[in-house]
């Protein structure tokens, strides 16, 4: 599956409270509300401006911090169709792949804001289209491609009816 | 080959030999969220139609992050979350009985035990020997529904505490100086296993301390082997049969060890944004605080009101300070009633707020206006944590913030404690 849009650049450490707040804890039951607040303390533009296709690009440790799964799911229905990290906190890359939000690690450096990005999640290749390079990414544990083949956690279970992951 | 402290909980669960870097599916002993994350949960439930839980007993949705609810909106998610208790029969833990890893500690924690919670911070009974891990709304919604989850089993770093540590430096000031020296990346994925002499001798409210913040390393566990402290608590919380001997092998394979001498730590904070950001006191003292905010699942138990009470007793918080105090579970609560603290408190110009997260999720009870600066207790500083992306939070031990709340400053909480001792 061929993705193609532009990058957004974000630093180190984006934490799920940069992704979304505290402030707007009154709207995890609703969202598509939510998700107009997407990144907003990291940049109150990027809700506005985002594009479908479009990737976030962060650097170091991304998503660190809370458990909310509500992170990764409003970045999804923004229209992200990927995150690319130099790496990512453990909750918030197992809540990606729960939510059938692709994420990939790879060297971020480079990558500039507004690049025009291609990935093949087939083979994890990450194209610099603007830059003219490629780029690698490690490939998913396979319990993770398996969860993400079936539409994510919720529905993996709903097919097999159980966890058929070992 | 021996096993660590991770693998063998998870060997003993699954019933067979385990090591890192395996996959496995666990059964669930535990399995709790939050009103911050319990919503989804069910929702999640509800659309693939298995509105069940495996273990009633062993499910519990607290109400702790809006608790009581500022918002109709969050109000409605308290309703959903009382409607799938009643239904399904799993427990709820309603608003005012207090922070649900606190809870988890007082109720359910227990050597060997696998806990999961829609929560980062239910690391915290890896303090009990308890396999016990944060993840998302929907992985925590199937590990209540079918009594079992995956795990990757984690590589582990040995942190080996020794040492006893001078007056006014507390298991706060340990684990804040582990981060700034790990980074707030530097065990993602891993375990941490706290050893060593200066563990041994370590009370149960301290080591979880040290347990709750493994998370801001980016661990999955912060694991502490089962002794006679452990006895000793789960015994006090009348749950003397919970307790099992469990400890790593001698053998073990560690990824790496850390070691560190605590005899000369000094009291260490967090500056704003990011926990890893660690400095020694004396780098802040000085810093004006618009406010103080003692409590959390990191430093609201009754061990950590009484040092605070003990530093303000007779003091009074600084003008133009707000100090907010909430205790981590209506045990505490009622303990640090009993024992004289909250009036000490409350006298000393304290707010008490009823047990819950208080301010820490930046959903009520104390957001930050534009500009302010707040010394917490609990155990994250994140840009826009206390409900403002332009106000500033530091993270310090509770004798810290107590110190700090009657200058208006960060104060080396040393200086009051050995006036207080001279008194």
């Amino acid at each position: 599956m061929r993705l193609e849009g532009n990058a957004w650049k974000f630093g180190d450490n984006i934490s799920t409270d940069h992704i979304a707040p505290g402030r707007l804890f009154h709207l995890r039951s609703n969202l598509e509300e939510l998700a107009k607040h997407v990144l907003e303390d990291a940049d109150p533009e990027f809700a506005h401006r985002v594009a479908p296709g479009d990737f976030v690009v962060g650097g170091n440790n991304f998503g660190l911090g809370s458990s909310r799964e509500h992170a990764p799911a409003i970045i999804k229905m923004a229209g992200v169709s990927a995150v690319l990290a130099k790496s990512f906190a453990r909750i918030f890359f197992r809540n990606a792949i729960n939510v059938g939000l692709p994420v990939l690690v790879c060297d971020t450096d480079q990558i500039a804001a507004g690049h025009r990005l291609a990935v093949d999640l087939t083979t994890g290749t990450i194209y610099n289209l603007t830059q003219g390079i490629q780029l690698s990414s490690p490939p998913l544990p396979d319990v993770m491609i398996r969860l993400l083949a079936d539409g994510g956690l919720a529905a993996h279970v709903a097919k097999h009816g159980d966890l058929m992951v070992e | 080959m021996g096993l660590t402290l991770a693998e063998k909980i998870l060997s003993q669960r699954v019933g067979h030999t385990v090591k890192a870097g395996q996959i496995v599916i666990a059964p669930v002993d535990v399995a709790l969220t939050q009103d911050g994350t319990g919503p989804l949960a069910v929702r999640q439930l509800q659309k693939i139609g298995l509105e069940k839980v495996a273990n009633p007993d062993n499910t519990i949705l607290y109400i702790d992050h809006a608790a009581p609810s500022p918002r109709r909106e969050l109000s409605n998610d308290h309703v959903l979350l009382r409607e799938f208790a009643h239904k399904t029969g799993c427990r709820l833990s309603d608003v005012g009985a207090g922070v649900c890893h606190q809870l988890i500690a007082e109720n359910y924690g227990a050597p060997g035990r696998v806990i999961i919670g829609a929560d980062s911070h239910t690391c915290t009974a890896g303090a009990l020997a308890a396999f016990a891990t944060g993840m998302g709304s929907t992985d925590v919604a199937m590990g209540m529904a079918l009594g079992k989850t995956w795990f990757r089993v984690p590589e582990s770093i040995q942190v080996r505490i020794t040492g006893k540590l001078p007056v006014g430096v507390y298991a706060k000031d340990i684990i804040l100086y582990l981060i700034g020296m790990l980074g707030a990346d530097g065990a993602t994925y891993k375990a941490l296993e706290f050893t060593g002499d200066a563990i041994a001798t370590m009370p149960m409210a301290e080591r979880l301390t040290l347990s709750n913040m493994a998370v801001e390393a980016g661990a999955k566990v912060g694991l502490i082997a089962s002794d006679t402290v452990t006895k000793a608590y789960l015994e006090e919380q009348g749950r003397s049969g919970d307790y099992k001997p469990l400890s790593a092998d001698e053998d073990a394979q560690y990824q790496k060890t850390m070691e560190l001498d605590v005899s000369s730590l000094e009291p260490i904070l967090a500056a704003p944004h990011t926990v890893d950001n660690t400095h020694t006191v004396s780098d802040l003292v000085g810093t004006p605080i618009d406010q103080v905010f003692i409590g959390s699942c990191t430093n609201g138990r009754l061990e950590d009101l009484a040092i605070v009470a003990d530093i303000m007793k007779g003091g009074h918080v600084a003008p133009g300070v707000r100090c907010i105090v909430v205790p981590a579970s209506r045990q505490v609560f009622v303990a640090a009633l009993q024992k004289g603290y909250i009036e000490t408190l409350v006298e000393a110009g304290a707010i008490i707020l009823a047990p819950g997260c208080g301010p820490c999720v930046g959903v009520h009870e104390g957001i930050l206006g534009d500009g302010e600066v707040s010394l917490n207790t609990s155990n994250r500083n994140f840009q826009g944590r206390l409900g403002n992306p332009q106000a500033f939070i530091y993270l310090g031990s509770p004798a810290v913030a107590a110190a700090s709340a009657l200058t208006g400053v960060i104060t080396d909480p040393r200086e009051v404690l050995n006036h207080a001792a001279g008194r």
